[in-house]
């Protein structure tokens, strides 16, 4: 097959934005260490500090609160050991963390070193059927002991399913008892409209490869009141919480990825919506079977996250890979072994149900056309995955 | 042909996939997972060296530039083969796992879905050599290179599962495949030949036995008697840690009334007893076999001058004569040996005679070079004309 694959897997990795590749190209051939003196490092520390500007004007928050690092991984991990080592230290009671059950590895895998290795007590809120946090368990968590909470992680929107997080409620709740929250937003930013100040969080991560930025570079905003400790020690290069010298050309290209499609974001969301549904739509016409996780309205626009009882979902991705559409089970796993999902166990699915799905998910280069070639193959290919999963 | 390749991660399947792919098959790789992990939400917690073989399988994959996958087939391996392992050790027998996984994993869940999900076929890097004979069906012989021969393990498939294999190596020798890897980029071309069992991770089965078996365990001691006199000679800390025809590890402080070493003639798992004796009391001429297996049409009596046994991996050859005995539930007793059984059983008479066999081996039948079938060994005995000898 010579041609291009359809790809629809944005929420794995989206294709860098023209004006992301263009700010980063530019950048590339200049020197300069951000931190040099010189005209040359003046240059380096100006592309930097505009780009934290930019990247402030389109999301809401100071400029001094954005805190670049290598993806969101690394911000998810500075601020839950950040801020628990710091809030800890102030009052040794703080030692509970709240979460939810359906957070990406990226915060579930640090709570639980942290249980293990700092004796931090964390606690998952469950989620319902759509994947909605549970709000009367977070709140009867928080109340049980609101002294000892060292903060709360709630995703802004799930990875998997793309059902959005009640985080205003969150917000308000931990505001009751000053406890500070984090949410993941590395699928939100250009999704959904994400504005850090308004949205009352205290530190929220973000990844330049979702947005249709470079990959290897990320934030963390973080209020620049909160207390965070240092997670990689070093040259301190940004406010002492992050060391090791900036990369200017990928900063550029987050920025104008961000810039870019904060800007565009309402528009982008009404074109990804209505490619989204048509989707789903002809999908469960061609399988009636099949049916769509979690909220159906309280959702990432691009994200079809779709159930085909009777297949297995790595049989079926397989054989939507030999027909050049690209699409994933869940989240990418590192051992490429598949894995039922943890989210759709938290949603109360049995392991069959959970090892039964796919996620399309839809970006900015998805068009018509990649909808109907969906449409075309997932007849057939069901039915074969079908005959595979019954030997 | 849609050729499914089974990666181990090895030069041998590397190879095989590169030379299936370069006849013109179109060729998806795949990595099969075996062991199990915990189902938690940690991803990732497989051993090292799983990851690593899949990481060179997926290296490999790119390099001959074929699409490849990691299959989940921990639980299945689980139940059909590491219990079946466990079982048959906590019953005194002597399993070989690699034959069950072929029987069981290679040619049967993996063929079994491949064939569902749309592929002809599947190859491996085993050496053994695939023709089609007179009668028109595949007939399985033995490799070229003898010293890495592998047609005792896939002594179990039946003409319908080698009517859907591939073994591309059985015609070369293995520093050939080595030379060929290396000239193909392939990076494995020197990685080192596994052996041992892919489960018992350091090869110290009695170890791995004792520690999975638990409650299965037959017995954690009892004591090593001499053969011909009963008398008691020391103690042992478990049955499972015993195979027949072993001398070392024997630790008895009394040396034999002839000075000779003693080797294990019989274990006793219900008891517990181990039984020594001299090297003479391990020969044997007469074999039962259960479940047998035939790779074409069933025999009745295999008699030619070119019958031969193989009883272990790399073992050697014995001059046979088979005879088939079909099922018969009414008789149900064999002539040797007290396993009563009610299915098809075959009666080998060695013209060699063979030492240190266990019940649970396999014993397979050549004519040749063919692969006639296989049996699993239930008893062995000697024929008056070797217990003459003998004494």
């Amino acid at each position: 097959m010579n041609t291009a694959p359809v790809y629809l897997d944005h929420a794995a990795t989206t294709p860098m934005l023209p004006v992301a590749i263009e700010a980063l190209t530019a950048r590339l051939v200049e020197v300069g260490n951000a931190n040099s003196l010189h005209a040359s490092g003046r240059n380096a520390r100006r592309v930097v500090e505009e780009a934290r500007e930019t990247i402030a004007r389109a999301l809401g928050c100071r400029p001094g609160d954005v805190v670049f690092t290598a993806g969101g991984t690394e911000s998810d991990n500075l601020a839950l050991k950040g801020i628990y080592w710091a809030r800890r230290a102030e009052d040794p009671r703080r030692v509970r963390i709240l979460s939810t059950a359906i957070e990406h590895h990226a915060v579930l895998d640090p709570l639980v070193w942290l249980g293990e290795a700092e004796g931090a007590q964390v606690e998952l809120m469950p989620v319902d059927q759509q994947a909605h946090l549970r709000l009367d368990a977070l709140r009867e968590a928080v109340e049980r002991d609101p002294a000892s909470v060292a903060l709360i992680s709630v995703m802004w929107a799930n990875n998997e399913v793309g059902t959005l997080q009640p985080i205003a409620e969150v917000v308000a709740l931990a505001a009751e008892h000053g406890i500070p929250v984090h949410t993941d937003a590395v699928q939100a930013i250009g999704a959904v409209p994400v504005d850090f100040a308004a949205s009352g969080v205290d530190a929220l991560s973000l990844t330049g490869h979702k947005v249709g930025g470079p990959y290897g570079v990320g934030a963390l905003i973080v209020r620049r009141d909160l207390q965070v400790s240092a997670l990689v020690h070093g040259g301190g290069q940004e406010r002492d919480i992050r060391s090791g010298t900036l990369d200017p050309p990928a900063i550029a290209g987050l920025a104008a990825a961000i810039e870019e499609s904060v800007k565009n974001q309402d528009e982008h969301a009404s074109r990804l919506r209505a490619l989204r549904d048509d989707l789903v739509r002809r999908v469960v016409e061609v399988v009636p079977e099949a049916h769509l996780h979690g909220d159906p309205e309280r959702r990432l626009p691009g994200n079809a996250h779709l159930g085909f009882p009777g297949c297995e979902g790595d049989s079926l991705l397989m054989l939507l890979d030999a027909r050049g559409i690209e699409c994933s089970t869940g989240s990418a796993c590192s051992a490429g072994v598949p894995q039922p999902s943890h989210v759709l166990l938290a949603m109360g699915c049995d392991e069959e149900a959970a090892r039964h799905s796919l996620r399309f998910s839809l970006g900015h280069t998805s068009t018509a056309a990649d909808i109907d070639a969906v449409v075309e193959a997932i007849g057939p290919v069901v039915e074969r995955a079908r005959t595979a999963k019954a030997r | 042909m849609k050729v499914l390749a089974a990666m181990s991660g090895g030069v041998d399947s590397a190879v095989a996939a590169a030379r299936a792919a370069e006849v013109g098959h179109d060729v998806t790789g795949i990595h099969l997972a075996l062991s199990r992990n915990p189902k938690s939400y940690r991803t990732g917690a497989r051993g090292c060296c799983t990851i690593e073989d899949s990481n060179d399988a997926r290296r490999a994959a790119d390099i001959i530039g074929i699409p490849f996958y990691v299959w989940d087939l921990s639980d299945r391996f689980h139940e059909d083969v590491v219990e079946d392992f466990m079982d048959e050790y906590a019953a005194g027998r002597t399993p070989n796992p690699c034959l069950r996984c072929n029987e069981k994993i290679k040619f049967a869940a993996v063929l079994d879905r491949g064939l569902a999900l749309g592929f002809d076929a599947v190859a491996t890097g085993h050496y053994a050599q695939l023709r089609t004979g007179a009668d028109g069906l595949i007939e399985m012989h033995r490799a070229v290179d003898m010293g890495k021969d592998q047609s005792y393990v896939l002594g179990v498939l039946t003409q319908d599962q080698l009517a859907h294999s591939l073994f591309p190596l059985g015609d070369t020798t293995k520093p050939v495949v080595r030379l060929e890897a290396a000239e193909r980029g392939l990076l494995v071309a020197d990685k080192p030949d596994s052996h041992d069992i892919c489960f018992v991770a350091d090869g110290d089965n009695a170890g791995w036995l004792k520690e999975k078996l638990g409650d299965r365990n037959p017995n954690t001691g009892g004591d090593i008697v001499d053969s011909t006199t009963g008398d008691v000679l020391g103690q042992h800390d478990g049955t499972v840690g015993f195979t027949i025809g072993q001398r070392r590890g024997l630790r008895l402080g009394v040396p034999a009334a002839d000075g000779k070493p003693r080797f294990v003639l019989d274990i006793e798992p219900v008891s517990g007893t181990v039984s020594v004796g001299p090297r003479e009391g391990l020969r044997i001429d007469r074999i039962a076999g259960i479940k047998p297996r035939w790779c074409g049409t069933v025999p009745s009596v295999l008699d030619g001058p070119e019958v031969t046994v193989q009883l272990r991996a790399h073992g050697r050859e014995h001059r046979a004569n088979v005879r088939v005995v079909p099922a018969d539930p009414s008789s149900g007793s064999a002539s040797i040996g007290a396993d009563r059984h009610d299915g098809p059983r075959v009666e080998i008479e060695l013209l060699d005679p063979a030492e240190g066999i266990a019940p649970g081996q396999a014993a397979v039948i050549y004519d040749g070079t063919r692969v006639v079938g296989s049996a699993t060994i239930s008893a062995t005995a000697r024929s008056a004309e070797l217990e003459q000898a003998s004494a």
